[in-house]
């Protein structure tokens, strides 16, 4: 019984799983209705095919990716305050070094990056995780910019107005999906680690 | 005495007993719901619920948004190298079936909470003190163009007819049966100008002569053209767009 115990260790603690699964709801929509508000006034030469997106119509849109504007705020704020108060950021993203990164990188590449503990995040882990927090951030901070380009004025100007603003709020997305699906990925290359981010808890391999 | 109170207060007790247990199992079925909804994806965006708190929540960023709104802080100006041209035309219509507005026969309608309510005419309109500026326009779909409108300050026109500034509302009507609404702390906002020139030009019938009400401190569907009547109120009016689902205070 005890032995059966010991086997199992904590990966991710109460406060992660229940944020990220918000986040991840809360991007969902974001992203989905995003999208279609993109398609209103494409920046680009493209655009996204409307089944992929939410809202049915701009007004629609509008209204999810201003309603779930609140949850990934709120959310963002109670998951970046524990990860500062707590030290779970200090604990699991850090340290950080670029040569540390690039070698895990190769390594997964490869196909032979260790991930035994998976309460211990890998360098490319750390990477990845750590620029989808600060592209959510700089998505936040761009999306303040262009919703409120007269409120907000000083962030628009740091971004170079409001068109600047615009093209930081697609590339900040751009990134964030790709990081988000490279993630997605890795979770069904490596799945004993989906349950983990559910349960909180991992069998220890010996 | 002491027994009857204590087994009232037992009583009490039971009461919040079941009344938490209800909530509970109100709660779980609630979650069971929600389960449901998420797993038959086309109806968790159509049902009539959903639709509820998406309006729900525009009405709490409309109010979040008056919240913020500080009506000292201004909307950036640029210079006359900076205007777009040529300016986007726009409207919820062709720019083929722009409407025509009689300069000579044109009347501006004033009701509602206003002392004076007497129609204006054009000439009346363009004696009145006139300022310029040029801001960007920033329209619903994301777009922007940087145009100068010349015209009246609109907080200088509401004490000249003796508006009630302490209303909440006032509401628009065009000549091509636009309508819009904004907020009283907007319309008093310096950069609020009734315009009725455009480039230093009176005002052509595609940018909404014979006059457009400038806000840019408000997206473009908010500032409407060919006004014909203005009302304050206290009553809540919609809009054209407002009404089909756009977020009613909608503020830069």
């Amino acid at each position: 019984m005890e032995a059966a115990q010991a086997q199992w260790v904590k990966v991710h603690p109460l406060v992660v799983r229940v944020t990220h699964w918000i986040n991840a709801f809360a991007i969902l929509i974001m992203v989905a209705s995003g999208w279609r508000i993109y398609n209103a006034s494409p920046l680009f030469g493209f655009r996204i095919p409307n089944d992929l997106t939410l809202g049915g119509w701009l007004a629609g849109a509008l209204q999810w990716h201003f309603a779930a504007l609140w949850l990934l705020v709120l959310n963002g704020i109670v998951y970046v305050g524990y990860g500062i108060f707590s030290g779970h950021f200090r604990r699991k993203l850090f340290p950080l070094t670029p040569r540390a990164v690039l070698s895990d990188v190769l390594a997964a590449l490869r196909g032979k990056l260790a991930h035994d503990d998976l309460a211990v995040y890998n360098a490319a882990q750390r990477a990845a995780y750590l620029a989808i927090i600060l592209c959510l951030v700089v998505l936040v901070l761009s999306g303040l910019a262009i919703w409120k380009p007269v409120q907000f004025q000083e962030i628009a100007w740091l971004m170079g107005g409001y068109e600047g603003a615009r093209l930081v709020h697609f590339f900040a997305m751009a990134l964030m999906v790709l990081i988000a699906l490279v993630h997605i990925v890795m979770v069904i290359l490596v799945p004993r680690t989906f349950p983990t981010i559910i349960t909180g808890r991992a069998r220890r391999m010996s | 005495m002491k027994k009857r109170s204590m087994e009232t207060s037992l009583a009490d007790h039971r009461g919040k007993l079941i009344r938490s247990i209800e909530r509970r199992l109100f709660l779980k079925q609630g979650l069971s719901l929600g389960a449901l909804a998420l797993l038959s994806g086309c109806e968790l965006t159509d049902g009539e619920g959903v639709q509820k708190m998406l309006l729900a929540m525009s009405r709490w960023n409309d109010g979040a948004q008056a919240w913020l709104f500080n009506s000292t802080k201004l909307a950036p100006e640029y210079p006359e190298s900076a205007i777009t041209k040529p300016f986007p035309f726009n409207a919820y219509y062709g720019e083929d079936e722009v409407r025509l507005v009689d300069a000579a026969s044109y009347k501006l309608e004033l009701s509602g909470l206003i002392r004076e309510k007497k129609p204006w005419t054009l000439p009346e309109l363009y004696a009145l003190p006139q300022t310029s500026q040029i801001t960007r326009h920033i329209c619903v779909e994301g777009w922007s163009a940087i145009g100068k409108w010349s015209g009246v300050r609109f907080s200088d026109f509401l004490a000249r007819v003796g508006a009630d500034a302490t209303a909440k509302y006032i509401g628009f009507e065009c000549a091509d049966d636009y309508t819009t609404s904004i907020d009283m702390a907007t319309a008093l906002h310096p950069q609020t100008v009734l315009t009725f020139r455009f480039a230093d030009q009176i005002l052509p019938p595609k940018y909404g002569f014979p006059m457009k009400l400038r806000i840019p401190t408000k997206l473009g569907f908010k500032n409407p053209k060919h006004i014909t009547a203005m009302y304050v109120t206290n009553e809540y009016p919609g809009g054209y767009w407002e009404d089909q689902g756009y977020n009613w205070f909608s503020g830069s």
